[in-house]
């Protein structure tokens, strides 16, 4: 028996190192300077905790473990090597939604053992497994949305009662199974249940709210974890879980405030629903413009803005506008890259594309610094961003991205929108912006479009 | 044992250093950050562990494994992720100074 304390002992100092390790690494990665260390450090502190689980006493199945643990990682690092940086979001959807997969699974096996856990520690045990499902089942939606595997968002009417319906039952079921414990058609239904309430919640959210609703099943995820913590008594679980736990849940209403629109909203108001109808009194036409005199107008301008959207990172042209740019930096044109918070598909994901070309830091500005310059810009370049150039965010009442803010880029005197065609962004609303008079439209690929207009400066 | 109010403890100070280590953080780090605490919730993989380590039916057997397969799939594929992410803001500082 002495030597099973020890081993406890072992085991429960391992659990407060990895925690220690979990916080700082966290802590350091909340800086630009030593994020790099931050991950290697958590890292180190998830083998130390993994390791020291196979030490655990009065286990088995250790062969079954590792078969286990070999499958779900070696799919996971490939995946997670080869996926281009454009398609991280979902990526991170993916993974999250694995790790609440797996609280409900800890739940489920604690649900149907013989142990029984008490009315506190079987309650826990209920809802970590109930919220791991929902951000399991709710995250693979948002995979496949940001996918691209489900192009539609499903809406009908009664949506927000079916919710509610479905999340009093699975609250009721979860209220009888603490007290009926390890009934295996009760907790079948419940988790069942608890699934489709995940699908049902994410279905009609629109691809633009998608960073905000992974974020919050990040952390709801984190709270998953932590409580099926406690029922397995298990510290470094409790205190990991929960911090992700809190960091999600702030990073969320970042989020949010990014956007301009609170978590209700996101969670229970329908994006880009039928609104367009109404808010489309948008008058002119777009007008189309070539390659050459875009050429000419930017290698002659004093200052040249760069927004960068989504679509150019889709289009993988984020070289080609740093050559651009380069080029026209070499004539003396201050160039500037103006960054919107949510361009891309999340807060920041802009920054870590643009810095994957090599564009420096010190031309990258956020929009608060940058909306003032607009005005005196003699070109803005739009590629690939559509949403948040929209000026009707700002004028338009009726539209669903009103209130958003945006950056100015109707305040220059020149306005230059790379697309591919005449299509809707995003968020599916037309774009006030294309239809001015300073604005023009080069239609075609990012890429090859920026090609084009390196090679037209150069023939200056 | 963690009990009571000794696991209230913990739970209130954990969510304090959670909300404190994002409190000041630039919007560039939110998506790196996000995919990091992505990957300390990984941690689920020892749970998952436990679980299956104590699992006799098939039927605790089967969800075990799912677990620890989801578990693993979650740490690795988070720190993965993470790292790349991480990686390129390093070469870009180096680069731009």
């Amino acid at each position: 028996m002495s030597e099973f304390v020890s081993m406890r002992s072992v085991i429960e100092a391992s659990y407060f190192i990895a925690a220690i390790l979990f916080i700082f690494g966290l802590k350091r990665m909340s800086s630009p300077v030593t994020a790099r260390g931050g991950i290697i450090w958590a890292g180190a502190g998830m083998v130390v905790a993994t390791l020291v689980t196979f030490l655990y006493p009065g286990m088995g199945n250790y062969a079954l473990m590792m078969v286990a643990i070999f499958i779900g990682g070696v799919l996971a690092w490939v995946s997670g090597k080869k996926v281009a940086m454009t398609n991280m979001p979902q990526m991170i959807a993916l993974y999250n939604g694995m790790g609440g997969g797996a609280a409900a699974a800890i739940a489920a096996v604690e649900l149907l053992g013989g142990e029984e856990h008490g009315l506190v520690f079987g309650t826990l045990a209920v809802l970590g497994g109930m919220i791991g499902a929902v951000s399991f089942s709710g995250s693979l939606i948002a995979f496949a949305k940001l996918q691209g595997l489900m192009k539609s968002t499903v809406r009908f009417g009664g949506q927000q009662l079916l919710n509610l319906l479905l999340l009093t039952a699975t609250v009721g079921l979860a209220g009888i199974i603490v007290f009926q414990h390890g009934d295996i058609n009760l907790v079948s239904v419940f988790f069942l249940l608890a699934l489709i309430l995940g699908v049902t919640m994410t279905l009609p959210i629109g691809g633009a709210d998608m960073p905000v609703v992974i974020s919050l099943y990040n952390a709801l995820t984190g709270l998953a974890v932590a409580f099926e913590g406690f029922v397995l008594q298990n510290a470094a679980m409790i205190i990991a879980g929960t911090v992700v736990g809190a960091a999600g849940t702030l990073l969320t209403q970042l989020m949010a405030k990014a956007m301009n629109r609170s978590l209700a909203n996101v969670l229970f108001s329908g994006f880009g629903d039928e609104v367009v109808g109404e808010a489309s009194d948008i008058s002119g036409s777009m007008k189309p413009i070539e390659a050459a005199d875009v050429g000419v107008m930017m290698a002659f301008a004093d200052k040249v803005l760069i927004v960068p959207g989504y679509g150019m990172a889709v289009a993988q042209a984020q070289h080609k506008v740093w050559e651009l740019a380069q080029l026209l930096i070499s004539r003396g044109v201050d160039v500037k890259f103006a960054i919107h918070p949510v361009a891309g598909r999340m807060p920041g994901h802009m920054n870590v594309l643009l810095a994957e070309a090599g564009v420096p830091y010190d031309i990258i500005y956020d929009q608060d610094e940058i909306n003032a310059e607009f005005a005196s810009a003699d070109v803005a370049l739009v590629i690939g961003a559509n949403d948040v150039v929209n000026p009707a965010a700002r004028t338009d009442p009726a539209s669903p991205i009103y209130g958003m803010p945006i950056l100015n880029a109707d305040h220059a005197k020149n306005v230059i929108v790379i697309k591919r065609g005449q299509g809707v962004g995003f968020s599916g609303i037309e774009n006030a912006l294309f239809f001015l008079d300073q604005t023009r439209m080069l239609y075609g690929d990012g890429q090859e479009m920026a090609s084009q207009l390196i090679q037209e400066v150069k023939s200056i | 044992m963690i009990d009571g109010f000794i696991a209230l403890y913990i739970f209130m100070l954990a969510a304090f250093v959670g909300h404190e280590i994002i409190g000041r953080v630039p919007s560039i780090l939110h998506t790196p950050l996000m995919s990091g605490s992505n990957f300390v919730h990984g941690i689920v993989l020892v749970g998952a562990m436990v679980a299956l380590g104590r699992a006799d039916t098939t039927m605790e057997l089967t969800i075990g494994f799912i677990g620890v397969f989801l578990g693993a799939g979650n740490a690795v594929g988070g720190y993965v992720v993470t790292e790349r992410m991480l990686e390129m803001f390093k070469s870009s500082k180096e680069k731009g100074s």
